[in-house]
């Protein structure tokens, strides 16, 4: 397959440059193939929609395989939601052809969806990402029934909770590395309305966001909460929290299948500044008016894709892009090390609006190195100040993983080969797993592949 | 969603595994239509038959067919019409995007270049005109291409297949007018698609085939007889031909 040289596949955060090998198979057959023959390559990655945000998309050097022409479905059974497609199917395209209302409101659903809908199925499993469900429903991976991997042996193998287990396990969360997702079968979830009810409340503190948490989690399957990062002092983890839920026999539209708007250039400077974020912060706080709640049933988008609404949003930190910092803090120290992590970043004034809390469930994640665990998650983004923005990160890892927390890899740019082992106990067994001609950026960084270019 | 307010469509693709017909497919198939694909890979169909039914296709019928075997074109479409006793739609979607260089100093790349993008394409839809002109109503939709709207020393062996191409479609449109039956020249520009995968595929200029299938639909349904896809090609176009051929002649187009 002919492999163009190309500059323009990037990761979301847009921080690095890189230049790849770019291959596009048409089918899972040239797909596998194309693996198969990997040794006529450097090594290689499978590339989606982009949306990873640091660098476990991107191989430098090395070649990636952009999988969304593979974005056919191959089977679906109404009677039972068990859906079977090609990994470059977006879960944007699931939502708009299989999860529809039927007659009485209720329908199909995606069991598990991140915040955006604008990923592949292929990207979803290999970053096991999770939702503002994840306390009733834990990672995408749970919901995963097989996926068939094309490895560089040439084998193509199925791969289930009882078929190749161990390579399953791996595959889920496996950013990748275990070989090329060529299809997936997932169990889609029945709703009784594809409507949501919800709600948004003020809080003034992060003490509040507990308390909320605990009389929610029970009967609101999707919270979270924003917060707002400037705000210091008694004022501390202030923000607003946002609970769901579908409502029985309410049908509502599917979410359109592209954004309806696009930024359409970035801009020479991060409009995400030190104004224009404590003039956001500031009103978006308030903007519940005098009650502080607001309540309403209607469609799922501005739960589940409020940042969908518009493409490539990311434009707005321009020119040298931004880092997202999202890590899952156990239990036993979340509250203190939130209070703190949050304190140091208000002092910093390097915030930007988009910053999310939300309480992860209990239920284990399968893969190998699936991120969440049971405790608190808290992710923000950071525009790209240089080297303080890259300080106040390292701070804000070390303070994770003294915690016994982690990083998210499908969000980060920078951990430490320490804090990705100390995070993920079972680092060795991946490491196993590998496919050896694959690779990636974030592989070489953390210490998962040695140091230095793709292998070619 | 309601569903189709009369019995659903029946389209048939020819060259159904092309980028720009996929694209289409899916739109038709969203409606509830019923299709009959014909294409040479047949592994390929199978995948696409598949996808089109969970995407809401009523009927999918697959059949294989090589269209540079011109012989057999009449057979072809005879088996396309039976399958679902009837077309409403026709797209004739398949080609090839040859090497100018190579064709033109090779008698037989050059006469497959032209086949495949003239001669087959015009035998075959001499043969649908004959049901559709009995049927008396439907509409045979053909992909051109803008590059038949003037010689380029770049590509005018594709360019002149596909110019041949706009003129047949001419003459049968003013035939089947009295029939009834639409005839649709698509124009598209530069789409990102396999036959165009070793091109750089950079800039405004380049198009994705949903945009294309978009405009289409939309052309179908409207009843149009050429269409320019992306729209800002007919403009394009236009200055291209105003051109005078001393200036023309100092390009490298």
């Amino acid at each position: 397959m002919t492999a163009l040289l190309r500059d323009d596949y990037q990761s979301w955060g847009r921080v690095e440059a890189a230049r790849h090998h770019v291959m596009r198979p048409d089918s899972v057959a040239a797909a596998a193939r194309l693996v198969a023959n990997a040794g006529d390559h450097s090594a290689i990655l499978a590339y989606g929609c982009g949306r990873s945000y640091g660098d476990v998309g991107l191989n430098p050097g090395g070649a990636l395989v952009d999988m969304r022409a593979l974005d056919r479905f191959i089977g679906f059974d109404p009677a039972t939601g068990l859906l079977t497609c090609e990994a470059g199917v977006r879960l944007a395209d699931i939502l708009a052809h299989l999860c529809r209302p039927e007659a009485d409101g209720g329908g199909w659903f995606l069991p598990v969806t991140p915040g955006t809908r604008f990923v592949t199925v292929g990207g979803a499993i290999a970053n096991d990402v999770h939702g503002k469900n994840h306390h009733r429903f834990g990672t995408f991976g749970r919901h995963v029934a097989a996926v068939e991997i094309a490895r560089s042996d040439g084998s193509r193998l199925v791969c289930s909770r009882e078929e190749n287990a161990d390579l399953f396990a791996a595959t889920i969360g496996g950013l990748g590395l275990t070989g090329l997702i060529l299809t997936a079968t997932i169990q889609l979830r029945r709703v009784p309305g594809i409507a949501m009810e919800m709600e948004d409340i003020r809080f003034g503190g992060l003490d509040d966001y507990f308390t909320l948490e605990a009389e929610s989690a029970g009967a609101w399957e999707y919270t979270a909460a924003w917060i707002d990062c400037l705000a210091s002092g008694r004022q501390l983890g202030r923000g607003l929290y946002s609970r769901a839920r579908h409502a029985p026999g309410v049908a509502a539209d599917p979410a359109a299948r592209e954004p309806r708007l696009q930024m359409p250039l970035t801009p020479p400077l991060s409009l995400a500044n030190g104004l224009s974020v404590r003039a956001f912060n500031a009103l978006y706080w308030r903007k519940l008016g005098r009650t502080g709640r607001s309540h309403r049933v209607g469609a799922y988008e501005p739960v589940l894709y409020p940042l969908d609404a518009i493409g490539r949003w990311n434009r707005i930190y321009g020119p040298k892009g931004f880092f997202q910092f999202q890590c899952a803090i156990p239990h036993a120290a979340a509250r203190e090390t939130v209070r703190a992590m949050l304190d140091l970043i208000a002092r910093s004034g390097q915030g930007s609006m988009l910053v999310v809390l939300k309480t992860l469930g209990d239920l284990p994640s399968p893969g190998l190195l699936s991120f969440p665990l049971p405790g608190v998650t808290l992710a923000l983004d950071f525009p790209n100040r240089g080297p303080g923005t890259r300080d106040l990160l390292a701070k804000l890892e070390l303070m994770a993983v003294q915690a016994y927390g982690r990083l998210y890899p499908a969000k980060d740019s920078l951990m430490q080969p320490d804090a990705f082992r100390r995070g993920y106990p079972e680092f060795e067994r991946f490491r196993t797993m590998i496919d050896p001609r694959f690779s990636s950026a974030f592989a070489r960084r953390v210490g998962l592949l040695p140091a230095g270019e793709a292998r070619s | 969603m309601s569903a189709a307010p009369s019995a659903p469509r029946r389209v048939a693709i020819f060259g159904a595994t092309s980028g720009i017909a996929v694209a289409l497919a899916r739109r038709f198939a969203e409606t509830g239509a019923r299709l009959v694909l014909v294409a040479r890979d047949e592994e390929a169909l199978a995948g696409e038959a598949a996808d089109l039914k969970v995407r809401g296709a009523a009927e999918v019928v697959t059949q294989r067919a090589d269209f540079a075997d011109t012989a057999a074109l009449t057979p072809v479409a005879e088996a396309a019409w039976s399958a679902l006793g009837g077309i409403d739609i026709a797209l004739v979607a398949y080609g090839s995007l040859p090497d100018q260089a190579e064709a033109q100093g090779s008698a037989a790349a050059a006469e497959a270049a032209l086949r495949l993008n003239f001669v087959s394409p015009a035998i075959l839809c001499d043969a649908l005109a004959r049901a559709f002109e009995t049927q008396r109503s439907g509409t045979i939709a053909v992909i051109s291409s803008v590059a038949g709207d003037r010689g380029r020393q770049s590509n005018y062996i594709y360019g002149s297949a596909k110019g041949g191409l706009q003129r047949y479609l001419e003459g049968l449109r003013h035939r089947l007018s009295k029939a009834g039956v639409a005839v649709l020249d698509i124009r598209p520009g530069f789409v990102s698609t396999k036959m165009t995968a070793h091109l750089p595929q950079k800039g405004p200029l380049w198009a994705t085939p949903e945009q294309v299938a978009a405009d289409i639909m939309g052309a179908v349904d409207k009843g149009r007889t050429v269409l320019y896809t992306p729209w800002f090609w007919r403009f394009v176009m236009l200055i291209i031909r105003s051109v005078p051929a001393r200036i023309f002649h100092r390009t490298s187009l």
